[in-house]
């Protein structure tokens, strides 16, 4: 049994967010981390190795320096990396990314028991659509929002986790899961004995000359030119200005804020 | 020459500086309150093999040196100096074992005290003996018939001493050699005759549990014989010259988070209608500040780059500790009066990391006895 984690490497958001001439983001200037609900993923994909000795190999598109990001998921515990990295991927949107990883996962080969994780979105993006559009690529089975699961054999039983509730639902393997971030799943650390291993894992750079020959990769499906969303600007949302504090506990300043809120037409 | 750290180092330092954040500071001040050892935090730090740091994997540790306990403990001194110390200090047993110790003594001890999650200590310190390490009046008489050491006596300040399981005890084995009839022995805390006394309660790094170690003819198997008889300060000595770095590395910390607490302020705080990082009275403290503890941090991982090379470090250990901590104490009180009346508060770290501070001149050594070993050093004996 093979788990795939597909993870991303976001910008702090802690940092300044840089954006390309054509409006993508410049990914290269940034700071960056590790995508938080692909965190969680990682955690689940790792319980699951420690409770039957599967192996967790972690995805990821970027460019080269996500090297890095896949070093530190070593650390934790994955056994082995998956880079995919080409000019030709550059500037993919949800359709292209979700064509690329697709064909990417089925150029490794996902067996009969494999499961393929994905974080439910990604803090830059907001989109939650790059898991979904690989199940569906790939014609496998998709649960989204897991927050545990069990698995029996070729039978993965998933909780769901919901606006209002839970609910649980029965999958075959293969399929997709998306995971949200959630307390119980906080990710392990790196561990010291695994920095030391991490750069003797085996990590693979799939880039277009070793995936060209996947039905999925044409190029018009891949990169810029196979995106069809249109991005019209990004940029940092300028800061509000400062909050006005009214003080007391009186009539008088009730009166005050209800004036003011009124004046903005809010109430 | 080179500076970086190996992309291994850095991604220790990463994890070390996110560890401090999520389990040290949240219970920093608690423990300063409190005075209690942090028992669940010192597992994690064995479950992600913090505790290993310097030992051999073989023997369930973490392999590194000197270097690597630097970045540890440096990046714990940022968020909780008790900690910090609690690891530094517990790395110098399991390190002893590891370069003194027989196969046995290190397939039986280490990895209780690595990946085991076990606490060690190093008791050398007795109330006549502190920088006169040679006076130390505990014995370790050797009893041929049941091949035992019989130890009497007692130790003070013994740091994590009521909480280790396992402690590296320094006895004269011959009381009529003095310096050359001291013995390193590797006792435990679970055999008859050991107990602990007080439990010191001090102005700073409270969660450490520093404690008064009382033995009543505890009989230790000779095979926890250290070494070789006589051999017990060379070993004492030897270690301590690796501690220092780690004390060093302990001020490095605590001064580096003083210098970015100290800056964050100054831009928060508006006095006068400005930020008071305009004054150029806060300014020039801010530079000094940064500058010293720029140069403490050069010489506390040269230091290390020393150790780890195999090179003579003695002299060097004893100058980064001596500077880091004289370094700690002036950073860490000029943030506090950045910082004003809410630095002397206690709902602001500042007045505990200027408590905690103020041991790294003390312990491992004064910055008096420092300077004894740098002069000899520097002038001859």
């Amino acid at each position: 049994m093979r788990i795939y984690v597909c993870v991303k490497q976001v910008p702090d958001t802690s940092g300044v967010v840089a954006v390309n001439p054509d409006g993508t983001l410049n990914r290269a200037s940034m700071q960056t981390i590790i995508n938080h609900d692909d965190l969680s993923a990682m955690e689940q994909a790792l319980r699951l190795k420690d409770a039957t000795g599967c192996q967790v190999t972690a995805v990821t598109m970027g460019p080269p320096p996500a090297e890095g990001m896949l070093r530190e998921l070593l650390a934790m515990g994955a056994d082995d990396a998956v880079l995919i990295s080409a000019r030709e991927f550059g500037g993919s949107d949800t359709f292209a990314t979700s064509q690329i990883i697709s064909a990417a996962i089925t150029h490794l080969g996902l067996g009969e028991e494999d499961i393929i994780f994905c974080g439910r979105q990604a803090i830059d993006g907001d989109t939650a659509q790059v898991g979904p559009q690989i199940a569906e690529k790939m014609d496998i089975p998709q649960v989204t929002y897991c927050a545990e699961l069990e698995k029996n054999g070729n039978e993965i039983i998933v909780k769901r986790m919901l606006e209002d509730g839970y609910m649980k639902i029965k999958v075959q393997t293969p399929c997709l899961i998306t995971c949200i971030k959630d307390n119980e799943f906080v990710p392990r650390y790196m561990t010291v004995n695994g920095i030391n291993d991490c750069y003797s894992k085996p990590l693979t750079v799939l880039d277009f000359e070793a995936l060209k020959d996947e039905p999925l990769i044409e190029l018009d499906t891949i990169g810029l030119k196979g995106s069809p969303t249109n991005i019209f600007k990004s940029f940092t949302p300028p800061l509000k200005g400062v909050g006005i504090m009214l003080e007391g506990n009186g009539k008088e300043t009730c009166a005050d804020l209800a004036a003011r809120l009124l004046d903005k037409h809010l109430i | 020459m080179d500076f970086s750290l190996t992309r291994e180092q850095e991604l220790l330092k990463k994890v070390a500086a996110q560890f401090a954040e999520n389990e040290l500071e949240p219970v920093a001040a608690e423990l300063d309150k409190t005075h209690v050892f942090p028992v669940d935090n010192f597992k994690k730090m064995a479950e992600v093999g913090f505790t290993g740091i310097g030992v051999p994997r073989e023997y369930g540790g973490t392999g590194g040196g000197a270097t690597e306990k630097v970045i540890a403990v440096s990046e714990f001194a940022r968020k909780c100096m008790s900690s910090a110390a609690i690891l530094s200090i517990h790395l110098i047993a399991p390190q002893a074992i590891a370069k003194y110790g027989t196969k046995e003594q290190k397939e039986k001890y280490l990895p209780r005290l690595t990946k085991g999650g076990e606490l060690g200590a190093f008791a050398l310190t007795e109330p006549n003996a502190g920088s006169d390490a040679g006076s130390v009046q505990t014995t370790a008489i050797f009893d041929p018939e049941t091949n035992e050491y019989v130890l009497n006596g007692g130790k003070c300040f013994i740091s994590g001493g009521s909480r280790a399981s396992v402690l590296v005890i320094f006895a004269l084995t011959d009381p009529s050699k003095g310096l050359r009839g001291m013995s390193a022995l590797i006792v435990e805390n679970t055999m008859p005759g050991f107990s602990v006394g007080k439990i010191e309660e001090k102005m700073g790094i409270a969660g450490s549990e520093t404690a008064e170690l009382i033995f009543e003819d505890v009989r230790v198997p000779a095979e926890n014989l250290l070494g070789k008889e006589g051999q017990g300060f060379k070993i004492a000595m030897q270690a301590l010259d690796g501690a220092r770095i780690g004390v060093g590395a302990q001020a490095l910390g605590v001064a580096k988070e003083a210098v970015d607490l100290a800056v964050k302020y100054s831009h928060e705080r508006v006095q006068f209608g400005k930020p008071i990082s305009a004054l150029q009275g806060i300014q020039w403290y801010i530079a000094d500040m940064a500058t010293k503890t720029e140069a403490a941090e050069t010489l506390v991982y040269k230091a290390a780059w020393l150790e780890d090379t195999g090179k003579p470090f003695s002299k060097e250990a004893a100058m980064c500790k001596l500077n880091a901590a004289e370094n700690a104490r002036f950073v860490t009180n000029l943030a506090l009066q950045i910082h004003g009346g809410y630095g002397f508060m206690k709902d602001y770290p500042l007045e505990r990391m200027y408590r905690d501070a103020k041991i790294t001149e003390i312990y491992e050594g004064t910055s008096e006895i420092h300077k004894v070993v740098i002069s000899r050093a520097v002038m001859g004996k």
